[in-house]
């Protein structure tokens, strides 16, 4: 629990964010160039000085949205001299490019590493189909073998997170008695929130009665349930701490990681579906730091479904595993003005899906008093993320310079 | 009846994988098994993660199973399978977590409910036999 954990040796010194909405028919690296050019400035560093890259997934053959822009276009577009730098969808969730560029850092193998994570999901939706369904590499036309895991679910009509998550719902509704009034907390007070941030996609109020009147998706799971579809670009800048002491401001801590996978890496053959991997890298994050739930000042949960982020608050020890329904219950818990402060600039739900990095940036944000109208009061100090859901979830602790 | 069959993706065949998925044409839910220390091993891997031996090979289960978990699909994902349709993770009696995903057929999608039993009952595409589950009975003692 010492100072001598590697993530000390690293900070966030700068983020960024390109536009973000619906179909805004944007090529993707010049929503990336944006969001990365801001978080450079953001630092108070030049492009010159970055030495290294880190993204995830990189540019991959994968459903139309979900990628497309690497390492080699952003260092090209920019004629970056790297280091270091890593790309790829095998990590810890969207945060494992995170965890990779702080052990970069600490390690000694770059000084600033850009991070980013650019989706187009909404664009490509317009024209290409439904982006969101994970078809597997190779498409789905005439002829079309499913390979992988894919191939166990594919052929009963199960393409979609929506229905191996929808599953992992009902499990933990069947044993702890969670009910759908708990899990709209979710989605409500994202909305809430968003109404809140200007960035935010969807911004009207909605009731619970909305909630529970929406068509149903997979059960329990309704469109509500469902993160947005955005385009947009969210970079930011990982450094070592002892190469960014005179940056433009002071920088968030990493106090700790968590990036763990115990468990069978699998959608149906992980051994408790109602934790998630999310369990394994929660209690790594904890086993980092003398800091406890209890000094938790904000939470940016990954929402790609409401569920997710309920899983989140149990597996991080918000509340007890199985008693994420009652604890969230009324909402006044998670709200801005709450006692853990959830998702504070709206969530995937609301805000769109930006695919874990928005909950990165808004920990930041909050951490340096910049969420205006939707900032929570009293100088919240230390602030945790958790992306990714089913068999993939990484973590991080960030503390504010005192 | 080939005619009435909706669209469905279908795996590709490997070497690894074709006791499973054509265990059907004879009627048997077929799963890999450690011939020395007897530890049934899904999805389909060249060694037993329990005692590291290489002597694997197919054996057909009961082809009984318990609802684990399942979902009402009420959304049109794929072209001609029609909505609301159970997708359900189905666990075996022969090992604790030895799991698949399936569909739940022959009934009321709304009736299905975790702990249900159920048994494999096979349909042919092309040269796969897809193991999908049917209810039981409350009996639970008939065989298939
Ligand atoms: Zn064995």
């Amino acid at each position: 629990m010492g100072p001598d954990r590697l993530e000390r040796r690293a900070v966030i010194s700068g983020i960024g964010q390109s536009q973000v909405g619906r179909r805004l028919y944007r090529d993707p690296l010049d929503l990336t160039i944006d969001a990365a050019l801001e978080a450079i400035a953001d630092a108070g560093l030049e492009p010159a000085d970055i030495d290294g890259i880190a993204t995830y997934p990189g540019n991959q053959d994968v459903p139309p949205g979900f990628s497309g822009v690497g390492v080699v276009e952003v260092q090209d577009a920019l004629r970056l001299e790297l280091d270091w730098f890593a790309g790829g969808l095998e990590s810890p969730g969207q945060l494992g490019s995170v965890i990779n560029a702080i052990a970069a850092v600490a390690t000694g193998l770059a000084d600033h590493v850009l991070c980013f994570r650019t989706v187009w999901e909404a664009s490509a939706q317009g024209s290409k189909g439904r982006s969101s369904v994970t078809m597997g590499a190779g498409g789905t036309g005439a002829g079309y073998r499913a390979s992988g895991f894919m191939q166990w679910t594919l052929p009963f009509g199960a393409p979609s997170a929506a229905n191996w998550i929808a599953m992992m719902a009902q499990r933990h509704f069947h044993e702890f008695g969670t009910t759908r009034e708990q899990l709209a907390q979710i989605a409500l007070n994202g909305r809430r929130n968003a109404a809140r941030n200007p960035k935010a996609i969807y911004r009207d109020p909605m009731t619970l009665d909305d909630y529970l009147g929406v068509r149903m998706i997979s059960t329990p799971l309704c469109l509500y349930d469902c993160d947005v579809p955005a385009d947009g670009s969210t970079a930011v800048i990982v450094s070592r701490a002892d190469a960014a002491a005179d940056l433009a401001h002071p920088p968030a801590r990493i106090e700790a990681v968590g990036a763990a996978i115990h468990g069978r890496p699998s959608w149906d053959q992980w051994d408790d579906l109602t934790t998630m991997a999310l369990r394994d890298a929660a209690a790594m994050l904890w086993s980092r730091t003398d800091l406890t739930p209890a000094d938790v000042d904000v939470a940016e949960l990954y929402d790609g479904f409401s569920f997710i982020t309920l899983c989140w608050l149990e597996a991080l020890g918000f509340c007890g595993h199985g008693e994420g329904g009652p604890f969230i219950e009324g909402g006044e818990r998670i709200a801005l003005d709450g006692e853990i402060p959830l998702n504070t600039h709206g969530g995937q739900l609301s805000a769109g899906r930006l695919h874990g990095y928005g909950f990165l940036h808004e920990a930041c944000v909050q951490l340096w008093d910049r969420g205006g109208e939707r900032q929570v009061a009293g100088g919240p100090e230390v602030a945790v993320v958790g992306a990714g859901g089913g068999p993939l979830g990484g973590c991080l602790l960030l503390t504010r310079d005192r | 009846m080939a005619d009435s069959k909706p669209f469905r993706v279908l795996p590709r065949i490997t070497e690894q994988n074709e006791h499973f998925w054509r265990g059907g044409r004879e009627g048997e839910l077929r799963f890999l098994r450690c011939q020395r220390c007897g530890y049934w091993i899904h999805p389909p891997a060249p060694v037993c993660p329990e005692c590291l031996s290489k002597d694997v090979a197919p054996e057909a289960t009961s082809g009984r199973a318990v609802v684990h978990t399942y979902t009402v699909n009420e959304q049109p994902w794929i072209p001609t399978l029609d909505p609301p349709y159970v997708v359900a993770i189905v666990e075996l009696p022969e090992q604790e977590g030895l799991r698949l995903t399936t569909n739940i057929v022959n009934c009321d999608p709304y009736e299905v409910r975790i702990g249900m039993q159920v048994r494999v009952t096979f349909e042919e595409y092309d040269d796969v036999w897809l193991p999908f589950f049917e209810p039981a009975g409350s009996a639970g003692g008939e065989g298939r």
